[in-house]
């Protein structure tokens, strides 16, 4: 059986984060690109080009994409052939987590709820774990900032609302936001599961590649009926007014209760820091 | 830029007027939502921990921790500075967090304040009233805006960390007047436009 030891993981969570928060994921900078010839405002034209030179001073001069760093939302997929050696994963998560909050001069932003206190080190991590085949670890990270998660939410439907009120559902969500999640946002809908998996489902729509439409037909349908709905809204980049609210919509579904329409939206900032390493 | 601005002011070029903070009412009176505006001079950072601590000594008979008067506030809290370095990435953060807070200190004589995001209709009309104006600043533009920040000392409650209360000296910050005394507001007069 494969041995990999704590350490290994630490290591890769302290890059990891470092990485996602000063070097802007692999093809958003094209997508702003692109979204520059979409916007029909000049001021949002404006703001995309200030997004575009932000993660180049950022990647650059070495200086967070953004104050807000995040939670640390960390998946993990454990290879059922895999040994873990040296320590408790969960431990090994919030360690590497630590240390790239503090090594990489990332904001820590955890505190209790109601006192406000700050934990310190950026734990804990918000950690989603999964036994998988194979005898790889894979590990994922989303730093989430406040602003845009604030603007997500669960809602059970009742099933004669169907699509139509999902739809409205998620045009709800986006609009209520306006100005404050900082678009272009990337909208990440779950629909289906429970409570807490419609919820889970929406996060990991947030993982799909930029631009990239779901492989099954009903999923991308979707998406494609709600993207083009967010960027009637006019809301724009930043709120100031513009046809790109969104940059892109990705749409998971599963199977319910006979009962039952969970819909959970998540909404992500234009920063989209994530980040995966195999170990 | 020199981009031609949309809808009733399509054929105005987009100017971009450099102003000093603190700020004088007859410069705000000038300002109207949609204006690009450069912020040079001295700020203060305060997020909403800091808000509730300012009131509650308001309310406790005491002082703010530094002379409210013509004053901007920056909702900021950034990431630490690395070494060498003036400060972190330091973009806005949501200002409706602090509307609870806002009208108050806004009547104290706060004359502007830099955040993202709508303001309740309660902070709208203490602005009008006082005559005090909100600028939009680039939510996720952290790193960009931290380039217009040349100097930065605590000021006040160093324990809560970044949430502490800074003031920085700024040169050319970019922002948009999103509220001004009139009543206009961007993100509603924007949305519309294109809305379809």
């Amino acid at each position: 059986m494969k041995e990999v030891h704590v350490d290994e993981i630490i290591s890769a969570l302290e890059e990891l984060f470092i990485d996602a928060n000063y070097n802007l994921s692999g093809n958003v900078c094209d997508v702003l690109e692109k979204a520059i010839g979409r916007e029909e405002s000049p001021v949002g034209k404006e703001v995309i080009r200030e997004l575009i030179t932000n993660a180049n001073i950022a990647r650059d001069e070495h200086i967070p994409i953004c104050q807000d760093t995040g939670l640390a939302v960390t998946f993990v997929e454990v290879g059922q052939d895999v040994h873990i050696t040296g320590g408790a994963l969960a431990d090994a998560v919030n360690e590497g987590v630590r240390r790239g909050y503090q090594n990489g001069y990332l904001r820590k932003s955890a505190c209790h709820p109601f006192t406000r206190k700050n934990t310190g080190d950026n734990t804990p991590a918000i950690l989603h774990s999964k036994i998988v085949p194979g005898d790889a670890i894979k590990i994922t990270v989303l730093p989430k900032g406040g602003g845009s998660e604030n603007y997500g939410e669960v809602r059970m439907l009742v099933p004669s609302q169907g699509k139509e009120g999902v739809r409205s559902f998620v045009l709800d969500m986006v609009t209520k936001g306006g100005p404050n999640p900082c678009p272009p946002i990337i909208v990440g809908v779950g629909i289906g599961g429970n409570l807490e998996t419609s919820a889970l489902l929406s996060k990991e729509a947030l993982m799909e590649p930029v631009g990239k439409r779901s492989d099954n037909p009903e999923e991308a349908a979707i998406e494609e009926e709600l993207l083009d709905a967010i960027n009637r809204t006019g809301i724009g980049p930043q709120g100031y007014g513009g046809t790109v609210t969104a940059l892109d919509v990705h749409v998971k579904v599963m199977p319910c209760h006979i009962a039952s329409l969970p819909v959970a939206v998540n909404i992500q900032c234009h920063a989209h820091r994530i980040k995966e390493t195999v170990l | 830029m020199g981009t031609p601005q949309e809808g009733t002011a399509r054929k105005v070029k987009m100017e971009i007027r450099r102003i000093k903070a603190p700020l004088e009412v007859p410069v705000i009176e000038e300002l109207k939502a949609g204006d690009k505006v450069l912020l040079s001079g001295y700020i203060y950072t305060a997020r909403d921990a800091a808000h509730k601590r300012f009131v509650d000594a308001l309310e406790g008979g005491g002082t703010l921790p530094f002379d409210i008067v013509n004053q901007v506030i920056y909702y900021c809290g950034p990431s630490p500075a690395l070494p060498g370095k003036v400060i972190g990435a330091a973009g806005p953060t949501t200002s409706s967090r602090m509307d609870a807070y806002a009208p108050r200190l806004i009547a104290l004589g706060l004359k502007g304040m830099i955040g993202k995001g709508k303001r309740s209709q309660a902070v709208k009309d203490a602005m009008r009233r006082h005559k005090a104006i909100y600028f939009g600043a680039t939510g996720g533009a952290g790193a960009l805006l931290s380039k217009s920040i040349v100097s930065s000392e605590p000021v006040a409650y160093g324990d809560m960390g970044p949430e502490a209360v800074i003031r920085l000296g700024v040169q050319d910050m970019p922002l948009f007047v999103i509220n001004d005394i009139y009543g206009n507001d961007l993100y509603e007069a924007g949305t519309g436009r294109y809305k379809r």
